[in-house]
């Protein structure tokens, strides 16, 4: 753990030296999400609510999209760039270091220019949480907190997935964008908008809907089974489920050569 | 050539594609939804805007781009081969511009317009409602792309400037991607910022031709838009030829 902050100073420190182009690229990523979320507020401004929903509650979905998708990309982004780390042999080097493979690419490569996506998804989420109409018990945060962990395992288990495929492939496959940004997408308004089948494959194939939907059900409408408010620990399960395949394709790993 | 050139990347337009198409959908699923619960507050018709949605998503590549190439010429000093051809640079690069959108636009659109127009109602995209306001879109759309073109132009003019170009463009794109309707359509826009932003020149790339294929755009309107999307082609192509002869003029090549 001591080693792992290490990483995470030297990475700091190694941005801090280019100033000028480490504030521009917070201020990209800011804006990105900014116009997002005004184009949002457009909308929930022009027609109330959707769904049953009032604009700030869907804002709570937005921030915890945005949220969840940053954090991931903050701490995972060594996964994002993995295919590089294949085709040049780095990672052939890390396997003869005496360190865990998870944890040497963890370490790799972090990105803190999505710092200033998460300081807006928190005040965005702040909204939500005071204007949402939720009468907070010390149980509901308890939820709303274990929605945000599992969001982000979700999307951390996504780029791990898509690092994974590349044993098997060698280059990244640019489909996991659907799954990563297309689930950003989508996780911006309460999923049952989108009907029965989409909240189906959201359920049981990628969990997304059991960080969201199911338990912000759970806080905004009274008796909905109590297990709801526990269905984020999916997004626990399919981290797991990612590591294991990840642990498959290291043994399925051929070296490309040099 | 350049057309053969982006063919050879089949893999990546794919998965672009699914994305795009995922994209599009999630969008007009919500605007469904929105139409079905506030019809009142709707400002189009519902066929008008997921046919906009669809466009959108199919000349993506078209329209809301800004190309690494020429910035990355410029940083890297390969504008001093370009500037040993007898040719001149701004056509040059204009050409190979609107070239490279067209290929990868052509390329992606077909399948994806294709798919999308046999989703069922209300979801997939429909022939626009007369002949005349599908010739009337192409007209528009040409226009469009002769405008963003020349936006990225400006920018590339621009770039001559800093020698940080990497933060001018994520910030343009920002801007080329809220005000070109990319984020919602502009009808969507609240009264009062609407009409300030339509008279941008990012409203004359794709929103205006996508708004006439839906039928919105007709009589005085349609002319005004036309009008304005020729004076923002016209006025950014002389804007980029001013700047990118200047900063030809200042423009130090360091070293070999």
């Amino acid at each position: 753990m001591r080693l792992y902050f290490q990483f995470v100073k030297m990475q700091f420190n190694s941005d801090a030296i280019h100033r000028l182009s480490f504030f521009f690229r917070c201020l990209g990523q800011f804006l990105m999400s900014f116009t997002e979320f005004l184009g949002i507020f457009f909308l929930l401004n022009r027609f109330g609510d959707i769904g049953g929903f009032t604009a700030q509650q869907v804002l709570l979905c937005f921030g915890l999209a945005y949220f969840s998708l940053s954090a991931a990309e903050c701490v995972f982004s060594g996964f994002a760039n993995f295919p590089k780390y294949i085709s040049d042999g780095s990672f052939d080097r890390m396997m003869v270091r005496p360190r865990g493979l998870l944890f040497q690419v963890l370490g790799c490569r972090m990105d803190f220019t999505r710092l200033s996506k998460l300081l807006q998804a928190a005040v965005i989420l702040a909204c939500g949480v005071l204007g949402g109409g939720i009468s907070w018990t010390l149980a509901r945060a308890c939820t709303f907190i274990l929605m945000l962990l599992g969001g982000t395992l979700i999307f951390s288990g996504l780029f791990i997935i898509y690092a994974a495929l590349c044993f098997f492939t060698l280059q990244g496959l640019e489909i996991m964008n659907v799954l990563t940004y297309g689930g950003r997408e989508m996780m911006q308004y309460p999923i049952g908008v989108y009907g029965k089948g989409f909240l189906l494959v959201f359920t049981f194939l990628v969990p997304f809907a059991c960080v969201q939907y199911y338990p912000l059900l759970t806080l905004l409408r009274p008796g909905c089974p109590w297990w709801w408010a526990l269905l984020p620990l999916a997004g626990l399960l399919f981290f797991g489920s990612c590591l294991l395949l990840w642990r498959f394709g290291v043994r399925h790993y051929k070296s490309t050569g040099s | 050539m350049y057309f053969v050139n982006t063919l050879q990347y089949r893999a990546a337009a794919v998965s672009g594609m699914c994305t795009q198409f995922f994209f599009g959908l999630v969008m007009i699923m919500v605007y469904v939804v929105f139409y079905r619960e506030h019809p009142e507050a709707y400002p189009t018709g519902l066929q008008a805007i997921v046919s906009y949605v669809w466009l959108q998503q199919g000349f993506l590549q078209m329209y809301l781009v800004i190309e690494m190439e020429q910035f990355d010429a410029i940083v890297d000093g390969t504008v001093a081969y370009e500037l040993c051809r007898p040719l001149d640079l701004y056509g040059m690069w204009f050409a190979k511009s609107l070239a490279g959108r067209m290929s990868r636009a052509l390329m992606r659109c077909v399948p994806l317009l294709l798919a999308s127009s046999l989703l069922p109602e209300p979801y997939g995209l429909r022939a626009p409602p007369t002949l005349q306001a599908g010739v009337l879109t192409l007209v528009s759309m040409g226009l469009g792309l002769l405008v963003a073109v020349a936006i990225g132009m400006v920018l590339y003019g621009a770039g001559f400037y800093t020698l940080s170009p990497l933060g001018i463009r994520t910030l343009a794109l920002s801007c080329l991607n809220f005000f070109g309707g990319g984020v919602i359509p502009l009808p969507f826009f609240p009264e009062g910022v609407r009409q300030a932003v339509e008279f941008l020149p990012f409203a004359s790339m794709q929103n205006t031709p996508f708004l006439v294929y839906g039928g919105e755009l007709t009589g005085g309107g349609l002319v005004w838009a036309l009008s304005l999307q020729v004076f923002w082609a016209a006025a950014l192509i002389a804007l980029g030829r001013l700047l990118l002869r200047r900063g030809m003029r200042k423009l130090v090549i360091q070293g070999g």
